[in-house]
């Protein structure tokens, strides 16, 4: 005879198994609060700070990915590990999947572009717009990293306004100036 | 109205399936069943209806596991549905007990062991029917389209269940001793 967290533990490695765990999540420390990380079978779909509401981004990916939707820290494992030696300024980029999904059309080739920004280094939302394809779309180019769904993997952190202001930051300016600093420690 | 993740399916009635299939199936077997059923619910649960009476729901998948379990062991000759042994350090000695405690103690510790023994040793009908009524809390009704019964049918099996547990202990005791000393 078991516990029900021993049996719940066991449930979410055999959904994985199986096939069946459309959306894995798991908290992982950062020294920003602890994020949420969620990944599906392609990779990682969601990051949420601590300031977010988590309950409620799960909901949302219940709703616009699956309902099947359980915590399962096996599935976000290489997540955790990169996002840990990232913070330890030890890794420059990542290597774990991205699923894009939760972005479309103009937005997404926005953040394909953020994402080959490289590190330490910063872009303006001008030219993440033109990298995009439309040198007019500075604004549009701003709402796609403010609602960025995979932050720090895909670092809108790393853009900035035109003549160097900081813009804006889902995690709060702090973090964005934080991470920010540690890039330039590192390289 | 759209469906929740299914994490807080299971946080919100894990415990209450756990419970209900101690009481149908006996403890060792609750929890294999407890993972069946709640890989089956994974597996359909995109397809249920937002407004569905998840409980509800889950209990008749878990009643289906519980009875393709039964049905296997008698398949294979194990008669008894309880691990004697595993009840044997739990039991009380017998006492007289009212119906309405009797309800109550299963309402409330359907996990208890004299519970997991008496009601084991129930007949297959009265054992869903108490387990379903007051381990699960569902309604007559649906413990009736569980049991495949009318609403009065299954409202006198748990009657029925609830009247041999106030009994039980001696009955109880006695398939201890059968069971090789332990008492």
């Amino acid at each position: 005879m078991r516990d029900l967290v021993s049996l719940r533990r066991d449930l979410a490695l055999r959904a994985a198994a199986e096939g069946l765990l459309d959306v894995g999540y798991d908290e992982v420390d950062s020294p920003y609060g602890r994020l949420l990380v969620c990944a599906t079978h392609q990779g990682v779909v969601r990051v949420a700070f601590a300031t977010e509401d988590h309950t409620a981004i799960l909901d949302d990916l219940a709703t616009r990915v699956s309902p099947r939707v359980m915590a399962a820290p096996g599935r976000v494992e290489s997540a955790r590990r990169e996002l840990g030696e990232y913070f330890d300024g030890t890794r420059q980029t990542f290597e774990v999947e991205v699923d894009w999904r939760l972005s479309r059309g103009f937005r997404r080739d926005a953040l394909a572009a953020v994402a080959r920004v490289p590190y330490g280094r910063t872009a303006t939302y001008a030219e993440v717009a033109e990298a995009a394809g439309n040198v007019r779309a500075v604004r549009a180019a701003g709402s796609a990293c403010a609602t960025n769904p995979v932050p720090i993997v895909v670092p809108c952190h790393r853009v900035l306004r035109t003549g160097g202001g900081l813009g804006g930051y889902l995690g709060g300016l702090d973090v964005k100036r934080a991470l920010l600093d540690l890039e330039l420690r590192a390289t | 109205m759209r469906l929740k993740p299914f994490e807080r399916v299971i946080t919100e009635h894990g415990d209450v399936v756990l419970r209900v299939l101690r009481g149908v199936v006996g403890p060792l077997d609750a929890d294999d069943c407890w993972q069946e059923t709640f890989i089956a619910a994974l597996r359909a649960y995109p397809t249920l209806r937002p407004d569905s009476n998840v409980r509800g729901w889950l209990v008749t998948i878990a009643h289906h596991k519980a009875i393709d379990l039964i049905r296997g062991r008698a398949r294979h000759g194990v008669a008894s549905l309880v691990d004697v042994a595993q009840v044997a350090d739990a039991v009380s000695p017998p006492q007289q007990r009212h119906v309405a405690d009797v309800a109550d103690e299963v309402a409330g510790v359907v996990d208890g062991a004299i519970l997991w023994a008496a009601v084991g040793a129930l007949p297959e009908k009265q054992r869903l029917a108490v387990a379903y009524r007051y381990g699960a809390d569902l309604s007559y009704a649906d413990v009736a389209t569980l049991l495949a019964c009318t609403e009065a049918a299954a409202r006198r099996s748990a009657f029925e269940g609830i009247r041999t547990l106030r009994t039980s202990p001696d009955m109880t005791v006695d398939v201890l001793n059968d069971a090789g000393g332990r008492s």
